[in-house]
């Protein structure tokens, strides 16, 4: 906004850069008022060409099929085919929602606040970006690449039900599961407190700990889908009580 | 005659009604610039004058802002529609028929941006946290801020997922039929869970039970997906709004702003 007129200009006495202030009326109010007729304009353009969906009237004996959660849970719904329920639906919804509250007390690097940069916070940013990235791709083909009976169908592709029979699926023996998930993550927290150890050091062990964890579980379900996917394995570790 | 209107201004503006409700005159001097935002309820989460390089879009996006917004159209649409829809599944169905038919006015497109700025707060949510990461916003002195924007989040989520239900149709029944099954599967609270017999959780007291209101989705599962729809979950979250633009201020902006 050119009309934008600078009223002061002062040094910060701390980071002796110049700072220049301007009004916020109607400077900075002009253009949040602007941002919300936008959203006004558009919401109302596209409500009037585009229905929300109604379907037919509620029928509990009439299941949907397939039956889809709003498009926002579809990520956690696509997690249902590689885990149990307890798992895509409690544990790791809470890992996620807990996870995101903790990063700002695990994340020590003081460097990259306030700006936009990826190389003073290489490793924040790759992992959040790519956790944000998965729950998105997760979500979309939820939304566009599962029909009947949750079975694969690409977007342009007929839903029928008339598809193959699903391979089927095996677990390995409980002893060999148990050790793939120490080995996973037992390996994955050890490793790279010797391969970057100034990092490690740098975090502590209880940080560090909280942040391997939550990595490793996010990259344990890529994991799992693979196995799921590409080998058709159940569950990792089979036991009367509880299946990973 | 035409009147002279410096002196019907006067006439108006001059009185102790008008100077009552409003402390300054419009005049565009830079006290008044400054009095236009502390001197007004509506106004004064900003501070009176930001940094020049506030005014660039390209670091907030307005994403934060445009969601508050959005959820201030979504309260705005969402008592009127209260006014019209009854949370009882022998009228629910048919009042979102006749919302769609305009049986009441502007009914269908009340609806409609009703459910679509629904959609659009949970993108405008989501990409504000992202915004907020890549920043590193989050960084000391800020993090609290962070975890109650975390809440905030998951608020949005489930006043959405609450609302899914409420037209009574097929989308919304099975939809909520999956998401609720899931609370069932917690581990020692819900009756498919593991552990649940652990601490004797059954279908009928499990924390599923306490969603629905029952064993399945009837009557109750949609009152009280209503009134945590429509009273609950808002005052959460209008709580929580307020506290998270308080500590924006208190803990002092991020970057150049």
């Amino acid at each position: 906004m050119s009309a934008a007129e600078v009223i002061t200009k002062e040094e910060d006495s701390k980071t002796k850069v110049k700072q220049e202030k301007v009004h916020t009326w109607p400077n900075l109010v002009a253009k949040e008022f602007l941002c919300g007729l936008l959203f006004l304009v558009i919401i109302f353009f596209y409500s009037y060409y585009v229905d929300a969906p109604l379907r037919e009237l509620a029928n509990p004996g009439e299941p949907e099929n397939p039956a889809k959660a709003p498009w926002y849970f579809l990520g956690l719904q696509e997690v249902l085919v590689y885990f149990d329920p307890w798992f895509a639906g409690v544990v790791l919804p809470m890992f996620i929602i807990f996870g995101l509250m903790l990063i700002p007390y695990i994340d020590t690097n003081p460097k990259g606040s306030g700006y936009y940069i990826f190389s003073e916070r290489k490793f924040a940013i790759t992992v959040f970006t790519f956790g944000f990235i998965y729950w998105y791709v997760l979500i979309i083909i939820g939304v566009y690449c599962r029909g009947p009976f949750w079975a694969w169908f690409w977007p342009w592709e007929q839903w029928t039900l008339d598809f193959p029979t699903p391979p089927p699926l095996w677990s390995p023996h409980w002893a060999l599961g148990l050790l793939m998930l120490l080995a996973f993550f037992g390996g994955g927290m050890y490793y790279p407190t010797k391969r970057w150890r100034s990092w490690y050091q740098e975090l502590g062990p209880v940080r560090y700990s909280i942040t391997m964890f939550l990595l490793l579980v996010m990259i344990g379900t890529v994991v799992k889908s693979v196995l799921r996917l590409g080998l058709n394995m159940k569950y990792v570790l089979q036991t009367p009580w509880i299946n990973i | 005659m035409i009147p002279d209107l410096k002196k019907v201004i006067e006439l108006i503006t001059g009185n102790e009604i008008w100077k009552s409700v409003f402390r300054h005159s419009y005049e565009d001097t830079p006290r008044n610039r400054v009095l236009q935002i502390v001197g007004n309820v509506w106004m004064h989460i900003h501070p009176p004058t930001v940094r020049k390089e506030s005014l660039n879009i390209s670091y907030t996006f307005c994403l934060g802002g445009l969601t508050f917004f959005i959820f201030l159209f979504e309260t705005l649409t969402g008592i009127l529609l209260m006014f019209y829809y009854t949370p009882d599944v022998n009228r629910a169905y048919a009042d979102m028929i006749d919302l769609s038919n305009n049986a009441a006015p502007f009914g269908r497109l009340l609806r409609n941006t009703h459910r679509w700025a629904g959609h659009a707060m949970v993108i405008t949510v989501c990409f504000h946290m992202l915004r907020v990461f890549l920043t590193g916003a989050y960084k000391s002195p800020r993090q609290f801020n962070w975890v109650v924007g975390v809440v905030l989040l998951v608020l949005t989520l489930l006043l959405s997922f609450t609302g899914y239900l409420l037209p009574w149709d097929q989308l919304g029944y099975w939809a909520i039929t999956v998401g609720t099954n899931m609370a069932g599967a917690t581990p020692f609270a819900g009756y498919q869970g593991p552990f649940a017999d652990l601490f004797g959780f059954t279908i009928d007291n499990d924390i599923r039970f306490a969603l629905l209101g029952g064993t399945s989705i009837q009557a109750p599962a949609l009152l009280r997906a209503y009134v945590w729809h429509c009273i609950a979950l808002p005052s959460l979250a209008g709580g929580l709004i307020m506290l998270h633009f308080w500590r924006v201020r208190k803990d002092g902006f991020s970057g150049q702003l």
